[in-house]
């Protein structure tokens, strides 16, 4: 009996340790797949705000399987992501809830959420071409041409099974078909100048080195290098490219998201949707433009001035929710042509 | 005072029960952490029953072909070169005077201390065609694109082999190099008074009698080639680590992942398997008791300066470009010293490894105890696959240690509602212990293999004499075994302890929020793209961890007097125990 007594004092008294913890009184708790540094900005001016604390678990894999192995104790009230594929990945999962907010609907455009409101995106990055300032007349490029011959050997571009590659072949699959897209993609591969590997930014580094002449890129990575004051040289790199907006008189350049989808059993969830109408209000639509680089969803939001100089974004209309259904197809081609082995004529 | 020992031993044999009670703790212990490290394992084979018809007719035809050569390829690169590397160096170094072996002997230790994927990295800055190798080329030759020289490709399965291989070395060194220093003088003193040169000794006598340590080392280095995703990546080399993931993160498949995961534990099972039926027959402990220090060899002259360069030159590649590199780097960042944040991260990551080290030894020694006591094939097995975790892909295994962990964490957030009336939410997910549980699953590969060598070094006639004495299996492992074995025990930790520093994927995956370990920090940097931002936390990484690996060389040569010392002493001991049996006998 006693000893049940002593089990049961050491129970409570251990809830008493962790209760300063659970009580959540005004806090919001975030899985992330964007970088901390990223968001930091955002959370601490919407805590500012609204004296809501903001609690981050950043990791770049495995946080829908989190939610799912935690269930309904899930701390997790918002997730975060850098990719469509994400989003749609927790939503078949079964992780995330629908939200039927006015503000946040009227903030982002139809094409850029989850037509059922399982998750929403909070900003567009476009993916575009560097082109060198020395070695490439035109100025205007669409995605069609990188399969022209012209380019054989002066392309580069990172590996194409990292989701924004994935993005673009699954958006090539929307407008163009299994067929074509394969065909594209061949030709494409055969123009590389080498292997498909490193990030964005290194893409840029081979133009300024001279190993390529046009790379793919996502737009930000841009402003990061001009604005790179610890490591200067990256300021070089960008000098020594012009962005190209692809498709700028078609349909428009393709462009993925961040966005973001509330947690099902979401213990916060007022909290959460307070959250969610922040980011995506013009206020810190505004902040991601700045700090990042990126555009914001919300129509009229300011772009930043950096952003502005390289040239106007026509994006895409086609509904991102297409492209992230095409993703697993994308991902195949990749490996069926052998996209990531190189050249192979 | 023998006398009064053995009335001693009596009084508390007869005052047990029965002396199998310590046999049974032993091995209810085993059980329990044999289902504790296989718990994960079988969470990822559960993932992998699902459903995952459409992407197999995908990656049996396009991806696994490729990836299966691909990894064996690289597995077969990375042994040869760890072998080489780790087994000549440590030779070298154990049986050769030379000038400078005392550093050396620190030094090649050193590639330990530095993740994988950051030292990946650097050599991808250094050596490809916008890295300073290969412009400074062009510049003295006046080339202008890369189609006007050659230049071996660093983004390639060579680039991988030789990176990694210069890397991972260090698992085969320790090994080779314990099992050369506490080789016995009269083994290779026999053979040489048979008159084998030293390298006919080294092939024939030394090297067979060093390899089932030579093999944990090379299985540690090849399970660690086998579940890296950042090097590989970087590297554009399609393991099947990568279609792993790619199944996983761009087919959203799971369930496929988790199969592909299996494929490979099985793999790495069978590997394991035909190296033990390769030394089925073979026993290899010391059974005289008679232990002398080695006669070295002293070189001069030319062969000492060949000795030298051959242990600088996987210390200079492994370690000194890649560590300068980051330095170079962390110059222009110092500013990141005065972040509270990084140094909270490193206080993290030191309590964390610690305690998870420590747990991960004391589960590894009552395993490779329990095999001892019992040598069954069942418990060779259990020991085996316990320490398996390593093959598996980082994150698959961590999202495979979520399921139990959070299992259990609901099931005592329900207990507590249902009797206390509010709920404890997720205890310990939340609190960091399942990072602990995740280190000690990952990493008691690294206790295991070494203390399972370090047993077996040890003459079953100790065992039979302290029991004859009347000392239960417990009694044993505290007074025989641990002391004989400490110096094997404290690289364990060592080892265990830099592992878990340099651990990434299920830190991650599983930390509580606003939580950072030195890793994740790094690993936020690197996330944005800039590398660069990681160097300076990644130094830290190097800094704490070259202070354990100072340790473990030290210890471990310090070991090789002590242990001339205790097989000195407990040898006496036991012939006079047997004196006076067999006096008493007449």
């Amino acid at each position: 009996m006693r000893a049940l007594r002593g089990i049961r004092t050491s129970i409570l008294g251990m809830c008493v340790i962790c209760a300063p913890a659970l009580a959540n009184a005004a806090e919001v708790n975030i899985y992330s797949h964007r970088s901390p540094d990223l968001i930091q900005p955002l959370l601490e001016a919407f805590t500012k705000d609204t004296g809501i604390k903001a609690n981050v678990v950043f990791a770049k894999k495995g946080l829908a399987e989190r939610i799912d192995a935690e269930g309904e104790n899930s701390p997790a009230d918002l997730l975060l992501t850098v990719d469509i594929g994400l989003l749609q990945a927790a939503e078949d999962l079964g992780v995330t809830q629908e939200v039927n907010s006015d503000v946040i609907n009227g903030n982002i455009p139809a094409n850029l959420r989850d037509p059922d409101g399982h998750w929403f995106g909070l900003t567009t990055r476009a993916r575009i071409v560097y082109a060198s300032k020395d070695r490439v007349a035109q100025d205007a490029i669409t995605y069609e041409e990188l399969a022209d011959p012209k380019w054989k050997g002066r392309l580069c571009t990172r590996s194409g099974q990292h989701v924004y590659t994935i993005g673009l072949i699954a958006s090539m699959l929307v407008h163009h078909g299994e067929e074509e897209t394969k065909e594209w993609l061949e030709a494409v591969r055969d123009n590389l100048a080498r292997k498909p590997t490193g990030n964005d930014r290194a893409q840029v580094k081979s133009i300024y080195a001279g190993e390529c002449d046009i790379a793919l890129g996502n737009t930000y990575y841009m402003g990061k290098m001009e604005t790179n004051e610890k490591d200067p040289e990256q300021k070089d790199w960008a000098a020594s490219v012009k962005v190209l907006f692809p498709n700028a008189d078609g349909r428009g350049s393709h462009v993925n998201i961040s966005g973001v989808a509330m947690a099902k059993h979401a213990p916060n969830r007022e909290n959460a949707l307070k959250l969610m109408e922040y980011l995506s209000s013009p206020k810190a639509q505004g902040i991601y433009a700045a700090q990042n680089f990126e555009y914001p969803v919300l129509e009229g939001a300011p772009v930043s001035e950096r952003v502005q100089s390289w040239g106007t974004l026509k994006p895409d209309a086609v509904s991102i929710d297409k492209i992230g259904f095409e993703r697993r197809k994308a991902s195949e081609l990749v490996d069926q042509v052998g996209f990531d082995n190189g050249p192979q004529s | 005072m023998l006398h009064s020992q053995m009335t001693k031993s009596y009084r508390m044999f007869a005052a047990r029960t029965s002396v199998f009670t310590g046999e049974r703790v032993v091995r209810v212990l085993s059980l329990a952490i044999s289902a504790i490290a296989l718990a994960p394992l079988l969470a990822v084979v559960y993932l992998a029953l699902g459903s995952s018809s459409e992407v197999w007719p995908h990656i049996s035809k396009y991806v696994l072909p490729e990836a299966t050569i691909t990894t064996l390829l690289l597995m077969l690169g990375v042994a040869t070169l760890t072998a080489v590397v780790g087994v000549v160096c440590a030779w070298l170094v154990a049986m050769c005077r030379f000038p400078g072996r005392r550093l050396m002997d620190v030094a090649l230790l050193l590639p330990f201390a530095v993740p994988t994927y950051i030292i990946a990295f650097s050599y991808v800055e250094l050596m490809d065609y916008t890295g300073p190798v290969q412009t400074l080329l062009r510049d003295v030759f006046g080339f202008h694109t890369s189609r006007d020289y050659w230049f071996p490709e660093i983004r390639s399965l060579g680039g991988a082999v030789f990176v990694m291989g210069f890397v991972l070395y260090p698992y085969v060194y320790l090994a080779a190099r314990a099992s050369f220093l506490i080789q016995s003088a009269c083994t290779l003193d026999v053979s040489r008074t048979l008159g084998a040169g030293p390298l006919r000794l080294f092939y024939s006598v030394a090297l067979p009698l060093a390899r089932p340590a030579i093999v944990v080392g090379l299985t540690l280095a090849l399970l660690e080639c086998l579940n890296d995703i950042g090097a590989v990546t970087f590297f554009g080399v399609k393991t099947l680590t990568f279609a792993v993931y790619d199944t996983w993160l761009n087919r959203s498949s799971l369930a496929g992942a988790a199969q592909i995961a299996v494929v490979m534990l099985a793999l790495v099972l069978g590997l394991m398997w035909l190296e033990s039926f390769a030394r089925r027959k073979q026993r290899f402990h010391q059974s005289t008791g008679t232990y002398r220090s080695l006669q070295a060899y002293q070189l001069t002259g030319v062969s000492a300066l060949a000795a030298l360069a051959a242990c600088a030159l996987p210390v200079l590649l492994g370690f000194i470009l890649p560590a300068g590199m980051l330095l170079s780097r962390s110059l222009r960042r110092l500013d990141q010293l005065a972040d509270p944040a990084l140094w909270q991260a490193a206080v993290n990551s030191l309590w964390l490894a610690i305690i998870a080290c420590s747990f991960a030894v004391a589960m590894g020694l009552m395993l490779t105890y329990n095999r001892r006591l019992l040598p069954s094939r069942a418990n060779q097995w259990i020991g085996r696959i316990a320490s398996i975790g390593y093959a598996i892909p980082g994150t698959i295994l961590a999202v495979g240690i979520l399921l139990p962990v959070a299992g259990l964490d609901n099931m005592i957030a329900s207990f507590s509602t249902h009797y206390f009336g509010f709920s404890t939410g997720l205890l310990l997910l939340g609190s960091g212990t399942a990072l602990i549980y995740a280190y000690c699953v990952r990493f008691l590969a690294v206790a295991y293999g070494q203390l399972d060598g370090g047993f077996g070094k040890i003459t079953p006639h100790y065992d039979m004499a302290a029991r004859t004495l009347g000392h239960g299996p417990m009694q044993t492992l505290g007074k025989v075994h641990v002391p004989l074995l400490r110096p094997v025990l404290l690289s364990a930790i060592l080892v265990a302890f830099v592992e878990c520093m340099k651990e990434l994927p299920a830190t991650l995956l599983l930390r509580p929020f606003n939580f950072e370990t030195l890793s994740t920090t790094v690993y936020n940097h690197a996330s944005m793209e800039a590398f660069e931002d990681a160097a300076l936390p990644s130094l830290v990484i190097v800094a704490v961890g070259i202070v354990p690996v100072i340790m473990l060389a030290r210890t471990s040569s310090a070991s090789f007097r002590n242990k001339v010392r205790y097989h000195t002493a407990a040898a006496s001991k036991t012939t006079l125990g047997s004196h006076t049996e067999a006096a008493r006998q007449t």
